[in-house]
Order: structure tokens, then C-alpha cells, then sequence
């Protein structure tokens, strides 16, 4: 057998490695944290790395997970070899085709990284609740706690799916093993091959379909025989467990690593016993190793095979002096006897001794509790309050342990700072800015520390669920000892911050354990940095008596060209203090892992890493700590003092990573929260914001509208409102005739910019006698910021304009709404968030807004703080996000309640007219609410009616006020990216506009699944690379519009806000307005495009003067009157297509990997553009009118 | 037909034709073309030493962006296998037309840093290019730095690049020297063993409208032969180098002109890109007739025969030609 090597690599990684090499055909779809399995699955094709029978294996993109079963579905009813990769609402997706492929006993294994399932919120993070929910499909359940576990257990299943027949679902945790680092041991191909049988492949193949020996399968069956087939597959399930254990026996041999389907481990005279599995089981484990060395009597069993769940395996694995069993579920399930494994082991004992079969004479005692999920954390702590609870003589049951449940009080008191880990173990904290690249280091460090020495080697991190400015927390151990400590690190040894203001608001040193190493990027030098620490810090560090190293990262990246990434200067800063490799061959490791990491993308990127690391040392200092705290300053609260309880009670601690310790009490019942919650949370991550010159400015209100954040507002106001302007606020004559003798302002929201610089690039004004000064122009953040605050208090009381005194059609008017969509976590110059910012200014005070998962739901929705508001009336978007794949049906639901209670109130109405007045009744039905000021009228009918409804004892008056708003118009919105509405949603989406309901339908189309990290989508253009299409997208984009078109009575546009900002505007408010279903398809320039996000507006207008985005409306209305419904709203092309793709690394890079296939994709793409442009150009000079033969 | 073979950098060449370096040269199949068409020599475009550094940070910071920041994307492009970064891609040009054609291939090189220039240009030679074409030119905007400084540092560095490679080194000059045969006189020196005369800058245009500046790439015209002409003419003689003339060589006439003041070959691009390759044939008969007609026997006998140095009124080439040129104008034409 040949050496197997030792790897440093995440599981999703490890499980990809075997998947990949036991298939031929792979079906995948992107979701977190299951996406890398599928995008290493299509590296390796693109890469031509071949499978263990020497053939590169099939990975497609499906256009849903649901898709992705169906085609595997197919693939192994024919006959291949097969997997594919999924978590949370994709493996719901999956279940109908599961239970066929395990009705029809088809070898299958899918890898599944464990997730929560959107109930009360979505949740990316682990727990079982995705997987409990396909106990019952016929699938095996085979489960991972450990990265190595991961890598083992994935072959494992592949071999026995292959014997038994039974399709195997292979899970762990996701995030806390799909994304954890560890060093395990590589399998080698040999080892693979060994495993799996050349023979049982031979009779998968025969049972395939084929015209050669034709067979039926998929019949329909009757009440006479129905049952009986679906009992024919009891022999295959009651042999499964054994074939498992046989393969993880014969594993075992080959690689010496043992498993077995319930794995025992502690005292062999437990008295008491948790039963769990995934990566918890780890945890409890080594809990119970440090407890039984400490003399109690306690174990744990961890469930391998959890379906077919062998009763006979688990009892035998369980002491005879077992006397009370806790079982540890990771998912919840409301309204249940107890959660599933719960009832699976009370049953299984109850068999047991009902059958002789158990090890103990009596019924110990069972308690089940829930713990992890979303994870949540699950420490040796929570584990030792578990056993704690066993000794009781009335044991909670049905517990959660891990929270504070100050609701139904099932929760159990641990201790948080229980320690078991040896005290070899070297632990490691650092918290990164995303952009700085530090997690990237620390993955590399970890790789480097796990391949360079003896030591064992793990690394988890931990995200921001914002897009720019995010917070990264990495954690690192290594030691010599094996890792099995699947949790957070508490207590470091060593803890870095890389950004010095992080200090300012987050408890960092919280992390460092007495003596521990300090080590701070900061612009201060050793002997002045003191004075600049908050008194918390001061204290910390005198106290735990910490060595305090400092260094300027920023000053060092910028001398050797890195800019903000100071990853490798952190990265040589933690070996050179830590010593776990000496200096020189620390350096040398580093060094070779740059090269490694960044030798492909050219030696200049190679030279300035190497010159960043050469250049550290010198710059890297101790500081002598004082004996005495001397700050005269604190870390300042997470929210000012004027907040709303619930901000400060609730979303505060959330931004400051404690939102750990909230109790149940605190959280809303039914996932509702309140909106206008990220105005509070001032995050001051811009380093420069726009500065506003009024001399200069014609008042366009272009800045403002493609403001991705809405930090830049304009306001027109009465001149004696300047009276108790703050001295610096700056004010100029208005210039809007709707508003004579009025003075006009354009402020910027400080502390929420992210210094995108979006408004300076649109701004059209420029300085006559210095043309680079615009009327906005960037000036650094820290010194304007008390100034600004104040500024932006006061325009804020300054009153919105009334939304009746003007016409929105123009932009500049439109700009004076006030947006109902502000300071989103969105990336820097986001290209999405202006188009969902403009419906918010326009129709936001009676919007209802379905919102599809992906960037705009996360960006929209994400905790602690969410953009949507309110404006000062208290109206504003009542925002949701459903599903993914559901969401045009999910709004679709809002339309229709607004229509038939619209209706029945109209009904009601009508009734009850002579009570409530003819007139009053009579001005409501007739009402024409097509405008601002009609809607506005119609609200104050309405509430005039309530008023008198209250008055009116008829049982028909109650019912009409509580659906008396239904009388007023609402505007129903339906959001989402170019993945919902192009692949996984288009289903509802094509019938939702089929159905002729009034709804508007809004695209936010950035070519690929941003939110994912940038898979290919439908909508990816030909030539684009994406992940999933590796080698550039060889076909074109799939034309939404003319598809919405064909129906002819769906209005449809085609916009891009940067190439011309009132078309944008023209096709919302036609949209709006138009009282059938409405498209509109908005180009939004991405992060995933690889541009300079501030040249964002500028690759709109080449996107259209190239003619790869042509701009048009398609107005049903129009062919109402005889006209031809579409309109061409950009000119014939005037730059090739080539112009405007190589700004962009998605075009560009594969003319740097494969320039004959980008010349070739890219002629392509050029005659995409050109036949498109010219159908379209023929479809709006067909002739509408009629010739007057009807 | 007249005897149309010259020498340039010690390589024999069977005409005065030679590409310069432009897109033509981008793609073997380019060089093949200009081969068949008949250009004795190729010119390769310009190896940028600061495009290649630029690519390759653009790149790596596109990848990086937003990397390892969010937990549902922690990158947002696939890892490619390779991306041609490098020089490689323009080295293994160099190769495969060697392998391709048999008339010599000159590669061109634009360096910014010390190392670059040097390092770029072995392997330039290490591909197998039979000269090195070194492109300079520094646009100075910094009052404080002086000529002297910048010729020093041209200097410095075509005698580094020379002690480093054995192939013969030209230098392609910009007309903008205050004294150019003494700078011509120093590369020389310093071990150039041709000079090309002259660089065409791209010179940025300003859009009134957008109040942006724009860069504007302009194809040469006949009206631009001049300037070379003359200092062809000047330096012929007096420094020991071969020269090349390029900028505005569109006929025949011009590269006659062009051997007569003394170039050993010229250079052209801009003619081939407006009119396409059969113009190097074309040229080359018309040279053949004119010869002809005017009963030259060879290139050789011509290169030189009007430089300033042969020609009867040496100052013609200097301030006179001016004043003679103010005084042909009929001053009513300018009322």
C-alpha cells in the first residue's frame, strides 16, 4: 500500500476528494456550506483530473438542487456512478427524488454539510435539521463528526451504497467540519479502489435501463399491491448495517482507522451516557475522557449509522451499568414527543429489553434535549451540565443546553469556562478586517504549522454577515496532541487584532489567557500606543499581565505595495512571536506558501508579498506595559443612549458578538422584527467619504440615486428652517421650480458611507477653472466625522419634501423622496442596491416586497440591524423573504390577499354604505388612485371611515375596518437576483407572469449567484467566467426579457441606472403603474465581475453602448392604442463588445488562461450582441396599428 | 531588379522592410503573414514590463476582493490553472516564430524597473530573438529631475542590458533629447548597435465635452517621415551605430528617402494596418522600378548618399532648412 500523506484541509475539501474520484456523474447546485464540494467537483473536471477508473467524471450545474436529484436520478438509472452535494432547503428539494431512488434501491451516496432549515429565520449555519427531515426518504444516514471522519465516512458510504443497495446520505456538520482546517490523513487512490468493488459496479450497470435488455421502472401501482412492493425492501435495510460495519471493518484494516456504527467511548462502568452524533460527539468524548479521569463514571455514544437504525448495534455498544442516558439532538421539532434520535433510543431500549437483547435488566432513565443548532456553540461545558443533569434524581428532560431559556425554562446551567483541553495545546485568536486577508493567512499558517511540523493543526472562522467592512475572527490550535475540540476558543494563548479601532468597540482581550501574547496592528508605536487604548484594554493587559507586541501593518503594506492587505505581515508577526517554527524556516515556509498561493497570478504579486514579509521584523516591537491604567477614555457602547429599547436591549449586543447571551425571552416569537434597525448601528468603515460643494453642484440628484447605501441625501426646505443649522452645515439656493425661494442641501450619512465613491463618479459637475474638482469629491473620514454627525442629525430634522408637491418622473426630483432602504451591509458600490433603494423612494410607503434568498435577502434582511424603514408617517416596505426557489409565488400570495380583500372590503363597503355615508362610501369605490396625491386622498377616506366604522355596532363594521387598508393601493414587489429568476425560480416566475396579476417583478441581474460567490447562473453571459463554467461560459445568455415579452401582456424593461439614470426611473414608474404583471430586468455590476466597483456606472454605459445590454421597455399599454409596444431606449452599439468585457476579470482572466478559447467565446459574444440587437430593432418596427379590417 | 539586400545589427536582410512592432506581430500567424508579404525582419510588439507587473497585481487584487470575508462566498472566481501573467506567453511567441519563419525576429522590450530590463531581456535571448529592440523612453514630469540624470540613466542601462546579453541591442529613441548625437554618441557607447528613430508616443487628447482626458491612439502619417529623415541624416556617419528609421514610412519613396539619409532599414506598421500586408509587396516593387528607372544597382549604394554628411549643403539639415521653408511661403497667402 502505497504512503499516505498527511493534508491540512477543510471537509468540504476532504469529502470532495473521495466523492469526486468514486463518480462519474455529478449533479450539483451552489449552497452554503455545501457550494466548495460542487466547486472543487467542477475544478477538477476543468483541471481534467481523473476518477479512480481513469475517466474525468460528468459535473453539471443543475438549475436547482431539485433539479440536481432529478438528474442524478436519471444518471443512475442509467446505469453511472453518481453523487452530488447539498445542505438545508436543497436537500428538501431532493426529497421526492430520494424516496424514488431508495424505492428503486439505487446505489447513490449525497454528501450532505449539515444545515439549519429556514423556519422562524434562515440560517446558513449547522445543525441535523435539514437531514432529520429526510429520515424517513429510504436513505441511509451516515454521519461524520470530524474532517478526517468526513474523508473516511465519505468512502465508506460509497462502497456500502454500492453492496446494500441503499442509497447513502453522508452528512456533517456544516461550517464546524465543512470549513474547519484539520491536518488528517490523505486516503489514498489505491485505498479507494480497494474499497469499492469492480463487481457490484458490474451489477449497478445491469440494472440500468437500456434499449439492449429493456425493463420498466416508475409504474403506477394499486390499493392490491401497492403495500406489498413497498415491503419487498425489508431484507435490503436489515442487512445494510451489517454491510456497514463489514466495510468500516474492512477500512479499518486497510487504513488502521476503526468505526463502527455506535462508537463507545468512556468509563467501561458508565453510569451515565450521552448519545449524539456530528461533530458535538467529539466534544462530549474528550468531556467524558477528562470527567472519567477525574473519577466519574460517564460516557458517550456516538451514532455513526444512524438510519438503518440498528437497535441491536446501539444497545450493544452501551455499558451494562448504564443507569440514565441523555440523548442530544442538533434540530428541533416543534409539537414532537422528543426529537428524532431522542425517540429512536427511548424505542431501541424499550425493544431491547423487551426482547433480551439489552445489556441491562431495567429501563435507565432517557432524557432528551436539543443543543447546536445554527452553531451555536457546544462546549465541554454544556457537556458536562448534560452529565450534571443525569445525576439528578429528577432530570430535566427535553432540555436545551447552550442557551438561556427564560421562556419555557428547559435550558441547563453550564459552566462556560470549563477547560479540558492539555495545556500543550497552543490556541489562537485573531480578528481580521474582511478585506485585509488575514483569514486567508491563517489558513495558510495552519497548513503550514499541520505540513512543516509534527504538530496537529486546526483552523476554524468565523464571518460577518455584512459585505463590506465585515469582522473576521479566526481561531487556530495546534499541539502535539490529536484535536478533537470542536468549539471556539475562549481562552488564548495568543490573540492578535489587526485593526486598531476594533478596540474602540469590541472586548478582544477578553480572549487572552493570563500571560498571553497581545499582538496589535497600530499606527501608534511602542512607546505611544498605551496612551490610546481604551481603560478596558489598559486593564486587561495589565492584569493578565499580557506581552504586548506592536507593529505597523498599514505603514509596511504600504511601503511594499500591499495596500490594506497586511495578511502576510500579521501572518510573519504571529510565527516570528509564537516560535512554533524557528524565525528563519518560518519565513522560509512562508514564503513558499506566497509562492504557492500567488505564484500563478505573476511574480510582481510573488515580490511584493516577499518584500512585505522581509520587511516585518524590523517594524515589529514589544511594548513595556505600565504598571497603572492611564486611558481617560472606555470602549464606546455599541448604540448611542437614544436608540429604541429594543435596539438596545436586543440587536446591540448582536453587534458586538454577544449576541450569545441573549435569552429566548428576548427574541421575537415569530421571526417578525422591527424595521429601520440599521440606522442605529454606525459602523464607520469608510476611510473617505464624499464632501459636497455647493458652488458647484446643478442639483441633478444623479450622486444620490446611485448612492448604494443611501448615505448621500438632498433636501429642499423653507430658508428660516437654517436658523439652528449646526455652523459648518452647507446650504445653496434651491434650483427646482417646484420650490422658489427655498435653499437646498446635499448631505452625507458620515458613519454609515462605506466610501464606495459611486457618487463622485456620477457626479457631472465639474470645476471650470480645475476640472478634476467635482461638486462631490472624497475627502478622508476621521476628521469630518463629530462635524458630519452633527450635520447629518440636523438634515435628518430637517422634513421631507411632500411626495404630492412634485412630479418623480425626473431624476432629480425622484432624488428628493426620502429612501425607505438605508445603510445596508451590501459590498461597497454595490450595483443592486440603487435599483432597490429607487423603489423604496418611489412606491415604499405601500410597497409589499417578496424578496427572494441571495445577496438582496441578506443584505435586506441579515440580523442584528436591517435596512428597510420607515418614513416619518410610519409607512414604509413590509419586507419578507419566503424561500429561494418560491419567491415570484411567494409575492404572488401578497397580490392575491390584496386583491380579494380589496374586493370583499369593497363588498363590505358597499353594504354598509348607507351607514357610513353615501358620499364618503361612493368618493372610496370610485376613487382614482394612479397618482401620489390620489393614494394620499384615498388614506385619509379610509382612515375617515375607520373613524366612523368604530361607531357602527353591525358585525359587516368590524370586519370592514380590519380590511379597510385594503381600499388603498398597494404596490407589490417581488425582488431577487438573476439565480432565483432565471434558474431556480423560473418556474413561478413564468407563471406568476402568465397569471396577469398585478405584480412587479424586479431582476436585480448580476450574471451569476453573487451570494454564493459568483456560480454561473443562466443568466451568465457567453464568455464570462464563472465558477461552473470555468473555461468561460460557451453559451449565450438566456434572454429573460423576450421571453416575458412573448406573452404580450407582461410589461417588460431591460435597465442599467449607470448608462441612463431616467429610463430607470421611466421604467419603475410604468412598472408601477401598469395593472398587469411588469419585469424589470436591471443590470447590477458586482463584485463577482472583478471591476473597480467605483467604474461600476462607467461598465453600465460601455454594457450598453456595446450592445451586450440593450435598454428598452415593452409597454402592453401602448399596443392598446395601436403602437408597437417596445421601445428601444439605447442606441445602435458604438464600442465593441471586447471594450467593454476585458474591464472585467471575469472576461479578462481567461484571456490570461486560454486566449484562443477567449477570442473564440468572445467573436461569439460579438455576434450575441449583434443579432440580439438586430431582432430587437425588428421587433419594435413591426407595424401595431391595425389596417382597419376588424 | 536591383539589389534590395541590406545589413541591420549585423543580421543580413533581404530588403529595407522591416515590421515594426504593433498587433501585427501579436499572433505567430501575424508573423507568418508579414513573412509571406515579404518584411525581412520582424519587429515583436513590445514586451511592457509595467503592463505585465500591472496585469498581474489588477489580477490578484480582483481575486482577492472580497475574499474570505463572507461566509456564503469566501471567493467569487474559480481558481484557474494558469494565467499567463508572465512574460511566458510573449517568450513562447518568440519561439514558436523562430521555429515558424526563417527571416530574423527582433523582440522589443519596455522596462521600467533596472531588474526588469535586464532580467526580461535574457530571456528574450534565452527564446532564441536574434536582436533586442529596447524600447525606452521616460516621460519626465518632475521639474527636479534633470537631463543629465535621465540620460545618465538610459545610459546605464543599455550598458547593463548589453554586458548581459550577447545578441545585438538596438535602442529605440524619442525624438525629445536637447542634444540627440551626443545621446546617440553615448548609447553607442554604452554598446547599442542600432538606433531606431524614432518612438511615436501615444499623445493623450482632451474631450471638451466630458472634460476628461482621453487617450488617442493615432496611426502615423506620410507628414512624420520628416523628423526622422533629418536626424537619420545627421547622425549618419558620426555615431557607430546602424539606424533605423520609423514614423511615416508609407511608399517607396519613403524608404528610398529613408537609405539615402542613411537608415540601414525602416520600420513600418501603420501603413500595414491601414492597408493591409500585400503593401510590403507593392513597396517593394515600386523601390524595384524606381531603381530601375533611376538605375541604382543596390540598397547598399544608395544608404547614406544624402546624409548630411554627403550632401553638398550640410545646413540644409539644420537652422537653414527652416528660415528656407518660411521664405518659399507667399506671405499674400497668409493675409
Amino acid at each position: 500500500m502505497s504512503n499516505r500523506q498527511k493534508i491540512t484541509l477543510d471537509g468540504n475539501e476532504a469529502v470532495a476528494r473521495v466523492a469526486y474520484r468514486a463518480s462519474e456523474v455529478i449533479a450539483i447546485y451552489p449552497i452554503t456550506p455545501s457550494s466548495a464540494m460542487g466547486e472543487w467537483s467542477d475544478e477538477w473536471m476543468a483541471k481534467k483530473v481523473k476518477n479512480l477508473w481513469g475517466t474525468v467524471p460528468l459535473v453539471v450545474e443543475m438549475q436547482s438542487e431539485g433539479g440536481a436529484a432529478g438528474a442524478v436520478h436519471g444518471a443512475l438509472q442509467s446505469g453511472a456512478l453518481c453523487t452530488t452535494f447539498t445542505a438545508s432547503q436543497g436537500l428538501l428539494l431532493m426529497i421526492p427524488n430520494m424516496y424514488k431512488i431508495a424505492g428503486e434501491l439505487t446505489p447513490l451516496v449525497i454528501h450532505v454539510s449539515a444545515r439549519a432549515l429556514a423556519a422562524q429565520a434562515l440560517s446558513i449555519f449547522g445543525d441535523h435539521s435539514d437531514v432529520m427531515s429526510t429520515r424517513q426518504t429510504g436513505f441511509a444516514l451516515l454521519a461524520s463528526r470530524s474532517v478526517q471522519e468526513a474523508h473516511d465516512m465519505a468512502l465508506i458510504a460509497h462502497a456500502a451504497t454500492l453492496e446494500s443497495r441503499v442509497p447513502f446520505l453522508h452528512f456533517f456538520d456544516g461550517f464546524r467540519t465543512s470549513h474547519e482546517v484539520q491536518k488528517i490523513e490523505e486516503l489514498t487512490e489505491d485505498d479507494m479502489r480497494a474499497m469499492i468493488s469492480d463487481e457490484l459496479i458490474a451489477e449497478h450497470r445491469k440494472r440500468a435501463l437500456s434499449p439492449d435488455h429493456p425493463v420498466l421502472r416508475g409504474t403506477a401501482q394499486n390499493p392490491d399491491v401497492y403495500f406489498q412492493g413497498r415491503e419487498t425492501v425489508n431484507p435490503f435495510y436489515a442487512r445494510c448495517p451489517e454491510i456497514v460495519q463489514k466495510t468500516m471493518d474492512r477500512f479499518a484494516q486497510l487504513t488502521g482507522r476503526a468505526y463502527h456504527l455506535f462508537e463507545y467511548a468512556g468509563a467501561p462502568d458508565a453510569e451515565r451516557v450521552i448519545i449524539l452524533m456530528g461533530s458535538g460527539a467529539e466534544t462530549a468524548e474528550e468531556t467524558a475522557k477528562y470527567l472519567v479521569n477525574r473519577g466519574e463514571k460517564v460516557g458517550v455514544v456516538t451514532v455513526h449509522l444512524y438510519r438503518p437504525f440498528s437497535a441491536r448495534h446501539l444497545l450493544a455498544a452501551l455499558p451494562a451499568t448504564t443507569r440514565a442516558i441523555a440523548v442530544l439532538d442538533r434540530t428541533k421539532e416543534p409539537g414532537s414527543a422528543g426529537e428524532p434520535l431522542y425517540q429512536d433510543v427511548v424505542t431501541a431500549i424499550a425493544e431491547g429489553l423487551a426482547g433480551g437483547f439489552a445489556p441491562f435488566k431495567t429501563m435507565p432513565t432517557v432524557i432528551g434535549g436539543r443543543y447546536g443548532l445554527s452553531s451555536k456553540e457546544f462546549t465541554p461545558g454544556m457537556v458536562k451540565a448534560v452529565f450534571d443533569e443525569l445525576q439528578k434524581n429528577q432530570p430535566k428532560n427535553h432540555f436545551t443546553v447552550g442557551i438561556v431559556d427564560d421562556v419555557s425554562f428547559t435550558s441547563l446551567e453550564y459552566d462556560p469556562d470549563l477547560e479540558i483541553l492539555d495545556s500543550s495545546t497552543v490556541q489562537c485568536v485573531f480578528f481580521g478586517l474582511g478585506s485585509d486577508g488575514t483569514v486567508g493567512a491563517n489558513k495558510n499558517s495552519i497548513k503550514i504549522i499541520g505540513e512543516e511540523t509534527e504538530n496537529h493543526a486546526q483552523g476554524y472562522f468565523v464571518y460577518d454577515s455584512k459585505k463590506s467592512g465585515s469582522v473576521t475572527i479566526s481561531h487556530l490550535r495546534f499541539g502535539p496532541k490529536p484535536l478533537r475540540a470542536p468549539y471556539l476558543i475562549r481562552q488564548a494563548d495568543f490573540v492578535a487584532c489587526h485593526q486598531f479601532s476594533f478596540l474602540e468597540r469590541l472586548d478582544i482581550t477578553r480572549y487572552a489567557k493570563p500571560g498571553a501574547v497581545f499582538l496589535l496592528n497600530s499606527i501608534y508605536g511602542p512607546d505611544e500606543v498605551w496612551d490610546h487604548l481604551p481603560r478596558e484594554v489598559q486593564k486587561d493587559i495589565i492584569e493578565k499581565k499580557l506581552k504586548f507586541y506592536v507593529i505597523d501593518a498599514y505603514e509596511v503594506a504600504n511601503r511594499t505595495g500591499m495596500g490594506q492587505r497586511i495578511n502576510t505581515i500579521m501572518q510573519t508577526c504571529f510565527f516570528a512571536i509564537s516560535g512554533v517554527l524557528p524565525r528563519d524556516q518560518a519565513i522560509a515556509e512562508i514564503k513558499k506558501s506566497i509562492e504557492k498561493t500567488y505564484g500563478r497570478r505573476g511574480e510582481a504579486v510573488v515580490q511584493k508579498n516577499f518584500e512585505a514579509v522581509d520587511h516585518t521584523l524590523a517594524n515589529l516591537y514589544e511594548v513595556k506595559v505600565p504598571d497603572q491604567v492611564t486611558s481617560t477614555f472606555s470602549r464606546r457602547p455599541a448604540v448611542g443612549p437614544d436608540v429604541p429599547e429594543f435596539v438596545r436591549e436586543v440587536l446591540a449586543p448582536m453587534m458586538v458578538f454577544e449576541g450569545d447571551n441573549l435569552p429566548v425571552s428576548a427574541m421575537p416569537v415569530d421571526g417578525t422584527f422591527p424595521t429601520g434597525t440599521a440606522q442605529y448601528e454606525k459602523r464607520n468603515i469608510a476611510l473617505e467619504i464624499p464632501v459636497w460643494e455647493p458652488d458647484l453642484c446643478i442639483q441633478c440628484g444623479k450622486c444620490v440615486m446611485v448612492c448604494p447605501h443611501a448615505v448621500i441625501r438632498m433636501k429642499v426646505y423653507e430658508p428660516e428652517l437654517l436658523a439652528n443649522a449646526p455652523a459648518t452645515f452647507k446650504s445653496t439656493d434651491a434650483k427646482f421650480k417646484e420650490f422658489p425661494n427655498s435653499k437646498f442641501t446635499i448631505q452625507v450619512a458620515p458613519e454609515d458611507c462605506t466610501g464606495c465613491a459611486l457618487c463622485v463618479e456620477a457626479c457631472p459637475a465639474k470645476d471650470k477653472t480645475q476640472v478634476g474638482r467635482k461638486a462631490i469629491n472624497m475627502a478622508p473620514q476621521p476628521p469630518l466625522r463629530e462635524q458630519e454627525r452633527e450635520n447629518w442629525n440636523f438634515f435628518l430634522s430637517l422634513p421631507d419634501v411632500d411626495p404630492t408637491a412634485i412630479s418623480p418622473t425626473t431624476v432629480k426630483n425622484s432624488q428628493l423622496l426620502r429612501p425607505l432602504f438605508e445603510f445596508s451591509g451590501a459590498c461597497a458600490g454595490c450595483g443592486e442596491t440603487p435599483y432597490v433603494k429607487l423603489l423604496s423612494q418611489l412606491f415604499g410607503d405601500r410597497a409589499v416586497i417578496a424578496n427572494a434568498t441571495g445577496c438582496s435577502s441578506i443584505y435586506g434582511g441579515n440580523l442584528p440591524t436591517t435596512p428597510w424603514t420607515k418614513n416619518a408617517e410610519g409607512r414604509g416596505p413590509a419586507w419578507s423573504n419566503s424561500l429561494f426557489e418560491d419567491n415570484a409565488e411567494f409575492g404572488f400570495g401578497f397580490r392575491l390577499t390584496i386583491d380579494k380583500l380589496n374586493e370583499y372590503a369593497r363588498e363590505l363597503l358597499a353594504d354598509l354604505s348607507g351607514l357610513v355615508g353615501n358620499d364618503l362610501s361612493a368618493a372610496i369605490l370610485e376613487a382614482d388612485q394612479s397618482t401620489e396625491a390620489g393614494i394620499r386622498e384615498q388614506r385619509k377616506r379610509v382612515a375617515a371611515l375607520k373613524e366612523i366604522l368604530k361607531g357602527i355596532k353591525d358585525p359587516r363594521a368590524f370586519n370592514l375596518l380590519n380590511v379597510a387598508d385594503y381600499l388603498v393601493r398597494k404596490s407589490v414587489w417581488i425582488v431577487g437576483g438573476d439565480g432565483w429568476a432565471y434558474d431556480i425560480g423560473y418556474g413561478g416566475l413564468d407563471h406568476v407572469l402568465a397569471s396577469g396579476r398585478n405584480v412587479n417583478i424586479l431582476v436585480l441581474d448580476t450574471e451569476v449567484y453573487s451570494n454564493t460567490g459568483g456560480q454561473a447562473s443562466k443568466s451568465t453571459p457567453r464568455a464570462a467566467v464563472a465558477k461552473f463554467a470555468m473555461s468561460g461560459k460557451g453559451l449565450p445568455k438566456k434572454d429573460l426579457g423576450m421571453i416575458a415579452m412573448s406573452y404580450g401582456y407582461v410589461y417588460v424593461a431591460r435597465v442599467a441606472m449607470g448608462a441612463n439614470d431616467q429610463q430607470t426611473l421611466r421604467a419603475f414608474l410604468e412598472a408601477d403603474a401598469y395593472e398587469g404583471p411588469s419585469l424589470i430586468i436591471a443590470y447590477s455590476h458586482c463584485i463577482a465581475h472583478g471591476i473597480d466597483m467605483r467604474k461600476g456606472l462607467d461598465q453600465q454605459k460601455l454594457a450598453v453602448n456595446s450592445g451586450i445590454w440593450p435598454m428598452y421597455r415593452y409597454n402592453p399599454m401602448l399596443a392598446l392604442e395601436g403602437k408597437n409596444p417596445l421601445i428601444i431606449d439605447s442606441k445602435d452599439p458604438t464600442v465593441d463588445v471586447q471594450e467593454y468585457a476585458y474591464n472585467e476579470t471575469r472576461y479578462r482572466m481567461l484571456v490570461q488562461a486560454d486566449e484562443a478559447r477567449a477570442e473564440m467565446l468572445m467573436q461569439q459574444a460579438r455576434e450575441d450582441a449583434r443579432k440580439r440587437w438586430e431582432l430587437y430593432k425588428q421587433m419594435a418596427s413591426i407595424q401595431y396599428k391595425s389596417n382597419g379590417n376588424d | 531588379m536591383a539589389d534590395l539586400t541590406t545589413t541591420y545589427l549585423g543580421l543580413t536582410l533581404k530588403n529595407p522592410v522591416v515590421a515594426s512592432a504593433s498587433p501585427l506581430s501579436k499572433k505567430l500567424e501575424g508573423i507568418r503573414r508579414l513573412e509571406e508579404a515579404g518584411a525581412a525582419a520582424v519587429v515583436m510588439y513590445s514586451l511592457f514590463e509595467e503592463q505585465i507587473t500591472h496585469e498581474s497585481l489588477a489580477l490578484d487584487h480582483f481575486l482577492n476582493r472580497g475574499t474570505e470575508s463572507f461566509a456564503e462566498a469566501l471567493s467569487y472566481f474559480p481558481d484557474l490553472e494558469n494565467y499567463n501573467v508572465g512574460p511566458e506567453e510573449y517568450l513562447n511567441l518568440i519561439r514558436r516564430a523562430k521555429e515558424a519563419v526563417n527571416i530574423p525576429i527582433i523582440g522589443s522590450l519596455n522596462g521600467v524597473s533596472a531588474g526588469g530590463w535586464v532580467d526580461y531581456a535574457c530571456k528574450i535571448e534565452e527564446a532564441g530573438a536574434d536582436a533586442l529592440e529596447l524600447n525606452m523612453y521616460y516621460i519626465p514630469t518632475d521639474p527636479d529631475i534633470t537631463a543629465q540624470e535621465l540620460e545618465q540613466n538610459y545610459v546605464d542601462l543599455v550598458s547593463e542590458v548589453c554586458s548581459r546579453v550577447s545578441i545585438p541591442v538596438a535602442v529605440k529613441l524619442s525624438p525629445f533629447f536637447t542634444a540627440l548625437p551626443n545621446m546617440a554618441k553615448r548609447l553607442a557607447g554604452a554598446g547599442a548597435k542600432g538606433l531606431v528613430l524614432f518612438n511615436r508616443f501615444i499623445q493623450p487628447d482632451l474631450d471638451i465635452e466630458t472634460l476628461e482626458v482621453v487617450p488617442a491612439l493615432q496611426l502615423s502619417t506620410p507628414a512624420e517621415l520628416r523628423l526622422p529623415l533629418r536626424w537619420v541624416a545627421i547622425l549618419y556617419g558620426r555615431v557607430p551605430c546602424d539606424l533605423a528609421l520609423t514614423s511615416g514610412v508609407h511608399d517607396a519613396q519613403a524608404v528610398l528617402k529613408a537609405m539615402m539619409a542613411g537608415a540601414r532599414v525602416t520600420m513600418l506598421a501603420s501603413e500595414l494596418l491601414q492597408n493591409g500586408l500585400k503593401r510590403i509587396e507593392e513597396i517593394l516593387a515600386d523601390m524595384n522600378a524606381w531603381m530601375d528607372t533611376f538605375e541604382y544597382e543596390s540598397v547598399r549604394q544608395m544608404q547614406g548618399s544624402m546624409s548630411q554628411k554627403a550632401v553638398a549643403e550640410p545646413a540644409a539639415f539644420e537652422r537653414a532648412n527652416y528660415l528656407k521653408a518660411l521664405q518659399t511661403f507667399d506671405n499674400k497667402k497668409l493675409y
